[in-house]
């Protein structure tokens, strides 16, 4: 029988394997970012332990850092986080893309623009989201500090061999529609645990049709589902992507990787352990109302009734009534930006809907671009001068209000359409009220001053 | 890490699913650089908004907390689990656990009891019913017992010894070193390098 890619990648980073006990696997690649990695390293010195693979190992500071104002706009304590990885790094000989780097961003935006997330590699990272890296066809996933401690000790990995799911996903996604519905749409569909133990594989004519930034998009939202890993067979789009990336293979050795990535594909008669199928065609662009990513509708649809304690509960918290259209729900503040919707192709799609509008007066929106590189091309393209001359505020790379580490936070009570991936309680800041949306819906609801469907906006 | 074998303490209950990693330990607390020092801050939205069950005298210094499903979704932050041991818990029962949150838990030595549903809401009902109960969590035999409940549970047999006997996983893997070093040399040489 067939295998699943998956399976393929699995197998061919098995270093160890003994009856009874967790598979050893090797990394070959290992993000690191300033929140959880101090205690990993701290733990190496205190037992005299060396990082065995440097260089495999790449770090960035994102998650504390201030998006405007530079480094001496942080605090103290994450002014100590960001000297700890730098001391770190140094003394390990880590290449790091700090504050001020030309290559700093978002761990997993940085990835794939050097070209060092490649097809069949397995990518970890201290950050639930590295799921986003399995759109290139790697094995990504998360991992907690002391597992990052284990990889920067032994560039290996104990782990039990998840199941995987396949969730196919046909037709031509609707106008309006982007890769962040087709993400909250299987959420939906599956529940926020549904893949829990799973790999997911993203199959279909859909998923195939989307850009590697489409496909980023899809994988990174996994782990609110969720699997801790999600995956796209490597095709012709994600080899354009890669070719001739600062990290990606050349010459003779690009086509010996080639024809290694084009083997990576589930086999035709390989079996999944469950399937899912998603029709693209019945999608709409979809709008949290509670306090987890699986509690969404589309746009055109009301504030549903509450059917469990947890919906009553995310009501309450997100004071909204049942039966409320969502169209009528008033926003405070827009944030386009995140490791789920701050690339090129987000801010783009955005500011095709600012263009020649005005943020809403009651309105605060920002962008903040996933990488200096992204803010630098979208400069280039003149996106910056679309979104500043709408109202908009243009920042510094970095996962800002996503999860608030840094000065960007939301209010008590204040509502925020978002672009980001978690609309827990507090998540933004305390007491904030996240609607999750894609980057077209959060520009439209931007300029209404409430949500809005983008389909129907001007 | 310490090794466990079982405990008895009091059984603290948060009648909650999808209780997510930031509700465990928001955001603000993830700056410090150490491992100890979070648990004041477990909770901590939850708490400040008053009345918390956890903070009523009768759960105080309780050791297990019994949960709804999908316990510890949400992001891969092993400071919630540094965080349930830093206020005293050393198990946590739910029908469910988010997969980093139980691997981060199998790795920094708070053990993850999973139970069906049914025995879940029977031990949550309980732990309202008679605050201050005491519950007993057996690694060794895989038995948690209180009062006339009793229900075993089932634990990756892998990490249940690492937890019994307080192994340092690293040091087991760097035995390894020989087998680590034989993959690294049939590695390709295009694969990427960060520098």
């Amino acid at each position: 029988m067939g295998r699943t890619m998956a399976a393929k990648i699995w197998e061919e980073h098995v270093v160890a394997e003994h009856e009874g006990e967790p598979d050893l696997l090797y990394v070959d690649l290992h993000l690191v970012h300033e929140v959880t990695s101090p205690q990993a390293f701290e733990s190496l010195r205190l037992n005299n332990r060396r990082v065995r693979r440097p260089d495999l190992t790449v770090a960035t500071m994102d998650h504390d850092v201030p998006t405007r104002g530079g480094r001496a706009a942080a605090d103290e304590i994450a002014q100590r986080q960001m000297s700890a990885l730098e001391e770190n790094c140094r003394r390990e000989g880590i290449a790091l893309y700090g504050m001020g780097s030309s290559r700093q961003g978002i761990v997993h935006v940085i990835g794939p623009e050097l070209g060092l997330t490649q097809p069949g590699l397995l990518i970890v990272c201290g950050d639930s989201h590295t799921s986003t890296h399995g759109a290139f066809g790697a094995l990504a996933f998360g991992i907690g500090t002391s597992e990052v401690e284990h990889v920067l000790a032994t560039q290996c990995l104990r782990q039990r061999r998840p199941k995987v799911m396949a969730v196919t996903v046909e037709g031509d996604l609707p106008l309006g529609v982007t890769a962040k519905d087709v993400a909250l749409g299987i959420i939906g569909r599956i529940g926020v645990e549904g893949g829990r133990g799973h790999v997911i594989e993203y199959r279909g004519s859909t998923i195939r049709r989307l850009s590697m930034e489409g496909r980023m998009t899809v994988c990174n939202m996994t782990i609110e589902g969720g699997a801790r890993a999600g995956m796209i067979a490597p095709d012709d789009t994600t080899f354009r992507y890669l070719r001739g990336r600062e990290h990606a293979p050349r010459d003779a050795a690009w086509e010996e990787a080639q024809a290694r990535w084009q083997a990576l594909p589930t086999d035709a008669d390989a079996r999944f352990d469950r399937e899912v199928a998603i029709d693209a065609t019945a999608l709409e662009p979809f709008v949290t109302w509670g306090t987890n990513p699986g509690q969404s509708v589309p746009v055109s649809s009301r504030v549903p009734e509450p059917v469990t304690e947890t919906d009553e509960r995310a009501l309450r918290y997100m004071a909204l009534e049942p039966g409320t259209a969502i169209e009528a729900i008033p926003i405070d503040r827009v944030f386009i930006g995140s490791c789920t919707n701050a690339r090129l192709e987000d801010l783009r799609i955005a500011a095709a809907v600012v263009r020649g509008h005005s943020v809403h007066p009651k309105v605060r929106a920002m962008v903040v671009p996933g990488s200096a590189s992204v803010k630098r091309q979208a400069e280039a393209e003149g996106l910056d001068a679309v979104f500043r001359d709408a109202g908009f505020e243009w920042r510094d790379a970095g996962c800002s209000m996503c999860l608030g580490m840094n000065p960007d936070i939301l209010g008590p009570g204040e509502r925020c359409a978002s672009t980001s991936n978690r609309n827990f309680e507090g998540r933004q800041g305390s007491g904030g009220r996240t609607h999750l949306v894609s980057p077209p819906m959060a520009a439209a609801a931007a300029i209404a001053g409430h949500l809005v469907d983008v389909r129907a906006f001007n | 890490m310490e090794p466990f074998r079982r405990v008895t303490g009091v059984i603290a209950p948060l009648d909650r699913a999808d209780v997510d990693t930031d509700q465990i330990i928001p955001k603000q607390f993830l700056k410090r650089i150490e491992r100890s020092g979070y648990g004041p801050f477990l909770f901590y939205d939850w708490r400040r908004q008053g009345d918390f069950i956890l903070d009523r005298a009768e759960y105080r210094g309780a050791q297990v907390l019994v949960t709804g499903a999908n316990f510890g979704c949400g992001s891969s932050r092993e400071h919630a689990a540094w965080s349930l041991l830093d206020a005293g818990f050393r198990a946590v029962i739910a029908p469910s656990f988010g997969d980093i949150f139980k691997s981060n838990s199998f790795r920094c030595g708070l053990v993850p009891v999973e139970l069906p549903e049914p025995a879940v809401r029977q031990l949550i009902d309980l732990a309202i019913q008679e605050p201050g109960m005491e519950i007993t969590v057996d690694l060794e035999r895989q038995r948690v017992t209180a009062g006339g409940f009793e229900a075993t549970f089932s634990l990756d047999p892998f990490f249940r010894e690492c937890l019994l006997n307080g192994w340092d996983e690293v040091a087991l893997t760097l035995r390894q070193d020989a087998a680590i070093a034989r993959y690294e040399a049939t590695r390709p040489g295009w694969l990427p390098v960060s520098r």
